[in-house]
Order: structure tokens, then sequence, then C-alpha cells
């Protein structure tokens, strides 16, 4: 137990949190090993948020222990807890009229120890707008100085809430490259998205959570895995095609069917490819559009859930 | 790249370098937020001395003006009436037709109407006028020695007009007062209620910064403020008016430093709870209007009925604006003003504790 404990920053178990008319954390357990960057998923309302709030100490949960770096909150030592994890909220639009070396200083100054403020400048690349105010800055601009005020203070957890929602591709890498390096360095992360690309790449493992728990949990390859297939073929034909038959065609393990599009999770392409265009033409239908692509998180949602990420 | 990395692997080192303090920080924060804020800084800073200004001219005491008197036109009684009235140095008189007479009376541009009726005259004005009132004793003078009247005794004058004693110098002090007020609330009330809806107090309240630090942090910079802000209108004030303060000017600067912190005080208890702009705007023109009217910034608030008195004596603007009254006006000491600074004490502990019971981080 004690071993184990010393190589984990983060354990909840039994997480609930109620609202007047809905339970965001409905029975959540985690655990998130130092070094590692472990990744929440989920559409929006899954409880990504709320949970995350409830580990950062900021919102108390019902039911349930959370233990961080060996801490609790609410035992009275909360800000030497807080000296130790860095925090980047999803809403916290910064002052306006204070320019990104400013408000560094400012975040630094709570701290006991940490980084120099040109060092987090220089780690985020806003060298540039090193004088500028936050309101001059882009979208992605203010993103990595939200993520450097979660720096400056040198953390052993950090924690990021959708740190790339609404930013542009460009914007989106360089921000995962700070989170790399981050992780590099042998911090630990804990991030939520929506985007299954950004947990495939950024994370070690991820938890995939839908109505305030943990519905799946493993290495994205595992997870990937778990489908029992590793191909995904998306396609659409003139006249419906009878989903019995579809389901029966070799190398075939889950077929999905949303509006005019049919989604066939398949284990070997090389079989069910065949198969598949030969059942179309027995049931006298054609091909509109194909398309096939390797399984991906997003997939394994769908098959957990039966609906989309983005579906919210 | 390389170098991009450096900090995440420097874990021997991370420096405990000589940081600045975050009462510090956040209150050069505060300070650089307001001053980069162009409409703010006019309504602290210049607003009051454009108020002093305008107010100063409108009621500056100047040699008394003339008492305008309209004499109705009829005979020739009208204009020997007019040659008697215009002996004295005090009185300009017109002749006026009926009409004319009784529309200049109405608007107040004339103070009393002088009607010649036969050997004799008739006066027509408002009693409820002071104004009126002193034109019918001074033109029923006049006319009575111009009638042969003669004194009984003779009586020296001396004319004097003190500094201290003339409207501006009433006005300056509840100008002070009411600024200070109006910059507290405003100045802590929109700030932190902006930081909260912006979600910064809850990012604050996820870092070890303590929390005593940034209310502190309004405190110190608004002290900042208060004393450029008083300064700006007292040095106009002397400049434009010859404004003097009479009483010890260590006791105006206590003052205005207690009066800042009952208004910040009570700033951050409107603040504790809004979440959006509307919400808190609401909140402190409520709070703010009756002190406007009624704490005696333009008038005496002795002026409004005794039922009142208790209510309004114990407002903090009331009482501020008495105090400052007392020192810059009649020159009195601190203590014999313990009264109103009681009440600012009262209202700024009340208030800041309240607040810091009640306060909402997010």
């Amino acid at each position: 137990m004690s071993t184990q404990t010393s190589s984990v920053a983060l354990r909840c178990a039994g997480l609930v949190k109620r609202f007047a008319d809905v339970t965001a954390v409905n029975g959540l357990d985690l655990e998130v090993f130092k070094g590692e960057c472990f990744g929440l998923l989920g559409p929006n309302g899954a409880g990504k948020t709320t949970t995350v709030e409830i580990l950062e100490g900021l919102t108390p949960s019902d039911e349930g222990t959370v233990d961080i770096l060996g801490q609790r909150w609410s035992k009275g030592d909360d800000r030497a807890l807080r000296e130790r994890i860095g925090v980047q909220l999803q809403e916290t639009q910064l002052a306006e009229k204070v320019t990104v070396a400013e408000t560094l200083r400012l975040f630094r100054s709570f701290y006991q120890r940490g980084h120099n403020v040109d060092e987090v400048i220089h780690t985020v690349a806003l060298e540039e707008k090193r004088n500028a105010r936050v309101g001059k800055l882009s979208g992605g601009q203010k993103q990595r100085l939200a993520v450097a005020c979660a720096l400056v203070s040198d953390p052993e957890l950090l924690f990021l809430d959708e740190p790339t929602t609404g930013l542009d591709p460009q914007a989106r890498l360089s921000l995962w490259d700070i989170v790399e390096k981050f992780r590099a360095g042998g911090g630990t992360i804990l991030l939520t998205t929506h985007y299954m690309e950004e947990a495939a790449r950024l994370c070690d493992r991820v938890a995939i959570m839908d109505h305030g728990k943990v519905i799946s949990l493993g290495t994205p390859a595992e997870l990937i895995e778990s489908l029992g297939a590793d191909q995904i073929i998306e396609f659409s034909v003139t006249r419906e095609l009878a989903e019995e038959a579809l389901k029966r065609l070799p190398a075939v393990t889950h077929l999905h069917k949303r509006d005019d599009e049919y989604s066939l999770t398949v284990s070997e392409i090389g079989v069910a490819l065949p198969a598949l265009l030969g059942e179309i033409e027995r049931q006298q239908s054609e091909i509109v559009t194909l398309t096939t692509h390797q399984a991906t998180l997003e997939d394994v949602f769908v098959s957990l859930t039966g609906r989309m990420l983005r579906d919210g | 790249m390389a170098e991009a990395t450096e900090i995440f692997h420097a874990k021997e080192g991370p420096e405990k370098t000589a940081n600045p303090h975050p009462l510090v920080e956040l209150t050069l924060t505060r300070m650089r937020e307001f001053l980069r804020e162009k409409e703010a800084v006019f309504w602290v800073f210049v607003f009051p001395v454009l108020m002093t200004f305008a107010l100063g001219i409108a009621f500056r005491n100047t040699a008394p003006d003339k008492t305008l008197v309209a004499i109705e036109a009829g005979d020739a009684k009208a204009s020997e009436t007019a040659s008697i009235l215009s002996r004295s140095p005090d009185i300009t008189a017109t002749v006026l037709s009926p009409d004319e007479a009784q529309r200049q009376l109405r608007s107040g541009k004339v103070a009393i109407i002088v009607k010649p009726v036969d050997n004799t005259f008739e006066y027509r004005f408002d009693p409820t006028r002071p104004e009126s009132r002193t034109a019918r004793l001074l033109v029923d003078d006049v006319l009575q020695k111009g009638k042969g009247r003669a004194d009984v005794v003779s009586v020296g004058e001396a004319k004097i007009t003190e500094p201290g004693a003339r409207y501006v110098d009433f006005l300056v002090p509840g100008l002070i007062g009411m600024n200070m007020m109006g910059s507290g609330l405003w100045g802590l009330g929109f700030t932190v209620v902006i930081a909260r809806s912006r979600k910064i107090l809850k990012r604050f309240a996820a870092t070890p910064m303590r929390r005593s630090h940034y209310l502190l942090s309004f405190m110190l910079s608004r002290l900042v403020f208060l004393v450029l802000e008083v300064a700006a209108v007292i040095i106009f004030a002397t400049l434009a008016f010859g404004f003097t303060v009479r009483g010890s000017w260590l006791a105006v600067a206590l003052m205005t430093v207690l009066g800042g912190f009952t208004f910040s005080g009570i700033g951050l208890l409107v603040a504790a709870r809004p979440t959006t702009i509307e919400g808190v705007s609401g909140l402190m023109n409520f709070i703010m209007l009756p002190m406007w009217l009624l704490s005696g910034t333009f008038f005496s608030s002795e002026r409004f009925p005794q039922v009142l008195q208790p209510f309004i004596q114990a407002l903090p603007l009331t009482a501020l604006n008495n105090v400052l009254r007392a020192l810059m006006n009649e020159g009195t000491s601190l203590s014999s003003n313990w009264v109103s600074i009681a009440i600012l004490l009262i209202w700024f502990v009340v208030s800041f504790v309240v607040a810091l019971k009640i306060f909402k981080w997010q």
C-alpha cells in the first residue's frame, strides 16, 4: 500500500456532487500516477469540470474522498497544498488592462518558490507579448498565458481544464507542446478535454466520462483495442440496407447507424470490405460515400454510449 | 527548444529569488488597472475639480449683489420713485410696465415691485423668498428716508467677509466627502464584481494567496489615490477661491483616511455577493442615492425635518461631511468631533467584518 501510495499523485474515491437539479458527479473513482498525463475525456456536461474543481479544492464534494500529493483538502493546510499544484480554469478571463509580465509577476508573488517570470514567458513562447496587455492577446496567447500562470509556481501536479477548447489548430499544437514539455520534465498532469485527438496524443491514460461516471479507463491504445477492432468503415448508400445482414458479415464486430450514415467496426478490413461491397450489390443498392479509418477514442465513445462526443 | 524545456528539468533549483510580496503585487495591480481605465481617472480626479470650479463660480460671494427692484410705470411718480431709490448704492431700480414687472417678479429677475399709489407706495413681493424679504426692508428704508424720515441714532458698521464662511468653503469638504464615497464604492464594488464574474476570484482562490491580502490591497490602493484625490480638490480650491483649511492638516489627513476606509468597507460589503455588474450597480445606487440627497454635500443636512435627523446623522457620509467641515471650516479639534468619528468607525468595522464573512470567491 505504502509503495503504491508514493507513486500516486492523486486518488479520489466515491465522489458525488449534486446541484439543485442534477447530479454532476455520481460515484467517481480515479487514480493518477506521478509523472503521467491523465485525461478525462467526455462530452460537455459529463461532469469533467465539476470533478476537476473538487480535486482542486475549489468545490466541496457531497460524498467521497480526495487525496492529492498525500494530502487532503480542508485539513488546515490547504495553502501548503496549493503551493504544489498548478491550476488553469476553463472560464477564467484574466484582467485585460494588465500586461503579460505583470500578470505573471502577480501570480508568482503568491508562491514561496517557483520559476522566474521571464523563464515562464519563454516556455510558453510569449516573449514578443511580454509587455502587451492581456486584452490585446489572441485566444491562443491568452490560453498560453493562463497555462503560464499555472506553471509559474513549478507545480508537481498540473490541472488543465479544456485548455484548447475554441482554439485554432495552430494554437492547439503550441499548447500541446507546452504540456508535453511539462510532462517530459517529470510533472503530473490531469487534463480534461472533449477532443479525442488531444487525449490520444497527450495522455498516457484516459478515463472516459459520461453522466458523472467513468465508463471506461485505460491507455488510448487499450481503449481502442477494447473495441475488438482496429478499423472503421463509414459509408452511405442509395437504398437502405438490411442491418441484420450487415452484422453477419465476416470480421464485423459492431454496426452503428446514424441518419443515413452506416459505421461498421471491423477486425480485418481485408476480409470485411470485399464482403461489404458484395452485400451492398446483393441488396441492389449503390455506394454514395465510403471511407475507412483507424479506430479512435471517438469510436470508443460512440460504441459505449451510442452518441458522438461533440453531441454533448 | 532545448532552452525552452529548461525550466522543467531544473528540479533542484527553482530558486527562492527575492520574490515580490503578494500584497505589494496585488496593490500594484489594483493601481495599474485603475490608472489604465481612463474614464475612472476622469470621474475620480477631474470631475470633482470641475464640480468645485462650477459651483464655486456659481455661488461666489462677490460684493453682495445689488437688489433688483421694479417700479410700475404709471404717472410721473414712477420716475420720482426711481430717482429716490437709485440714491442707495445697494439698489438697481427699473421702471417697467405692470405686466413686465409681474413677469420679472415671477421669474425671480426682480426681488420686489414698487407701485406708487398717490402719495404712498404698495410693495408686491413673495415673503417666502429670503431675497424678497430683504428687498422689502431695504426699499422701505430708502423710500422712508427719501420722504424725510430721520434716523433716531446713528450707527457704525464694520464689514467682514471671512474666508471659511463662504459657500465655496462649505462646498469643498462636502465634495471631498461625496467623492470619497463614490470612488470607494465604485472603485471597490466594480472591480471585485468584475473579477468575480470573470472567474478571476476563483482562479486566485486556487492559489495560496491569502484572502486578506486581496482585500487589503484594495484598502492600500485606495489610500494612495485618496491622497491624490483629496489633494486635487483642496489645491484647486485654494488656488481658485482662496480656500483655507483652518484646522490641523494631520487631523484632516486622518479623517480622509478613515473616510476612505469606511467607504471601502461599504464597497466591499456591497460587492461581497453580486455576480453581475447590473446587480452591483443597482445595489450601489440604492446605497448612495440617499446619501447624495441627505448627507449635506451641497446644503446643510439640518434643513431636513427633525424626524429624519437621527437617520440622516447616522449615515456615514453625513458623519464624514460634518467632521471634515468642522476641521476645515471651523478649525475644531478631533476630540470635539468624537461622535462623527465613532459613527465612521462603526460603519467601517461592521461593514468590513460582515463583508469578510459573507464574501463569495466564486
